[in-house]
């Protein structure tokens, strides 16, 4: 388990991070989101001892990094900033941080077949591509078997395979029961992979929830609803209590609707009892993609209005979107 | 690559890493990187290799000396054969002790350390510890290797027993002094973190700012002088005291430590200070 409590960082006269507060539970796979500059990096460096806060405290499992002892053996953490000293190989990477650990050497041979770096363990890392040295940075993350892991943007740089590869490892250890945080800025990656998500913007919580709901709360429901008559149509949803907006598709198709208030079933049984015929009907879900760029859009606005958006009650958009 | 990642459950223990297990893994960083290899190979390269140079000119030109270099070298034939080593030895030194350090900071590795060792004094006293033992050990090795192959050279002139007043100081005090040296350059890499700017500063403390010194009139001059870090540390490898010298030997040699352990100390500081 992470916590971070009231978390606050400055550098000079920029804050960081803002009195962050969350909590990364066991068990699962928990996305981290903020556009660029949230503050994303200098939080997993202040969960991980490496900067210290001005305010605030970070514990992983109750203790501060800085107090775990053989901190590797607790927690696996890959940074987005390169950490390897590019005169060295990677195999001798692994070596020594293995024994700062009282690791055995032959655990150093298991995570390089872990990663698929056996080929070139022995080969000094400053001629590595982007993806290897990802693959050696999980390598290291995995070198204690940590219950914990911190990775940030682990998938820069990899190949689909690779994707892949790092997509089920994440899954599988969070299955294990292990504590999984991943920030990334791929929102697609981290839909398909996360369960919660925590979001920051400008150093501060904008929503603590698990994906589903963020996308839910944060996007409207409509259908898209394609019929040769669309007015009928509209003046049956509209007395329902729905509402119908026309829709150019610019296919030149049958003419479009778009249909918020009513789920798609109940427009469905409205066109058959007005004998409308019905081309097209798809529930719209937003996005994870959408869902973030509307809430990040107002964490700008409610920063310059200073007020605080809580964990609880996530701020959720109301602007009209024009859909897809 | 393999799909599954089901490693064997190691218990961790739950106590700290045994500082035995931090020396190891500092050994393996110190080894692992060619600079250090490379440093020292040109350590030894150069010692002896000056010193083997200039006291084989000595030797060939002996009948043309000057009566009065032919005095000096006969009274006082270790300062010849040790200087030329050390003085050209020492800059060897400088750049391992700053990179030793320094490359952590410019290549980012000191973030796997850091997350890996998060009591940085632990660290600290780990490198500090194997750093010191490597460099003495072949400082001394090279130090006596070229006091022998000097004295071979020299031989034919004059005897220099390795028992003679201060000879054995002088050898053993070379090591040492390159030793403490390597220490005082890696708390200013520890503190500068720029490889470039640590090894510049470095020398220009130890090269530039000593001679400068000796521009200062009369006794202040000496004074100011014989307190400067390497100014201080070089007297124990000095057989005869120079005209003007404030500070004994091993005064001087103590005053150098006491420079190098307060830069270590400041590093310490900062280094529980400032973010990784």
């Amino acid at each position: 388990m992470i916590e971070a409590r009231a978390l606050t960082k400055r550098y000079g006269p920029k804050v960081a991070v803002d009195n962050l507060s969350f909590t990364v539970q066991p068990g699962k796979v928990t996305g981290f989101l903020g556009p660029n500059g949230a503050g994303k990096s200098t939080t997993m460096r202040l969960l991980l001892g490496l900067d210290r806060p001005n305010s605030g405290m970070a514990t992983i499992n109750g203790v501060p990094y800085r107090d775990l002892p053989n901190p590797l053996r607790t927690v696996g953490a890959l940074l987005e900033a390169r950490s390897v000293h590019t005169g060295r190989t990677a195999f001798n990477h692994l070596l020594f941080l293995a024994q700062s650990q009282g690791l055995p050497r032959s655990r150093v041979q298991e995570v390089i077949n872990l990663v698929g770096l056996g080929e070139v363990a022995s080969r000094r890392t400053g001629g590595f591509s982007l993806g290897m040295g990802q693959r050696l940075g999980i390598a290291a993350a995995m070198l204690g078997n940590p219950e914990v892991l911190l990775l940030d943007e682990p998938v820069n740089g990899l190949d689909p395979e690779g994707i892949l590869w790092i997509r089920n490892l994440m899954k599988q250890l969070a299955t294990e029961g292990r504590t999984i945080f991943v920030s990334s800025h791929l929102m697609n990656e981290i839909a398909v992979t996360a369960d919660h998500l925590i979001v920051i913007g400008r150093g501060r919580l904008i929503a603590d929830c698990s994906t589903r709901e963020f996308i839910a709360r944060s996007t409207h429901q409509s259908v898209l609803v394609r019929t040769p008559d669309p007015a009928r149509l509209a003046s049956a949803i509209t007395a329902e209590g729905g509402q119908a907006e026309n829709r150019d598709m610019g296919d030149g198709g049958s003419p479009a609707l778009t249909v918020t208030g009513v789920p798609a079933p109940r427009i469905g049984e409205l066109a058959a009892a007005s004998s409308v015929v019905l081309h097209e009907l798809t529930p719209q879900t937003g996005s994870l993609e959408e869902a973030f760029m509307e809430l990040t859009a107002e964490s700008v606005e409610y920063g310059q209005s200073s007020r605080q958006p809580t964990a609880e009650t996530p701020p959720v958009a109301t602007a009209e979107r024009s859909g897809q | 690559m393999t799909t599954t990642a089901s490693p064997a459950r190691t218990a961790p223990p739950a106590r700290h890493t045994g500082f035995g297990h931090l020396l190891l893994s500092e050994w393996t960083k110190i080894r692992s990187v060619r600079s250090t290899m490379w440093s020292l190979i040109l350590l030894a390269i150069l010692a002896l290799g000056l010193t083997g140079l200039i006291t084989g000119i000595t030797t060939a030109q002996w009948g043309s000396l000057k009566p009065a270099t032919r005095i000096q070298l006969i009274t006082n034939p270790v300062d010849t054969i040790m200087g030329a080593g050390v003085e050209f030895g020492q800059l060897t030194i400088i750049v391992l002790g700053v990179m030793v350090i320094s490359s952590e900071y410019t290549t980012g590795a000191i973030r796997s350390t850091l997350l890996a060792v998060p009591r940085r004094l632990s660290m600290l006293a780990a490198k500090a510890v194997v750093f010191t033992v490597l460099v003495f050990v072949l400082s001394e090795i090279v130090c006596f290797a070229a006091f022998f192959l000097g004295s071979a050279i020299l031989h034919s002139h004059v005897s220099i027993p390795l028992g003679g007043t201060n000879v054995a100081r002088a050898v053993i005090g070379a090591g040492l002094y390159l030793t403490v040296l390597g220490l005082f350059s890696m708390a200013i890499g520890g503190l500068i973190r720029h490889t470039a700017g640590a090894i510049a500063g470095t020398i220009a403390f130890v090269i530039v700012l000593e001679p400068l010194s000796q521009l200062i009139p009369g006794t202040w001059g000496d004074h100011i002088h014989d307190y400067l870090p390497t100014a201080a540390g070089r007297l124990v490898y000095a057989v005869q005291p120079v005209s003007g010298q404030v500070l004994p030997a091993w005064g001087g040699f103590a005053v150098f430590c006491a420079w190098t352990a307060g830069l270590l100390i400041a590093w310490a500081v900062t280094l529980q200070l400032r973010d990784a």
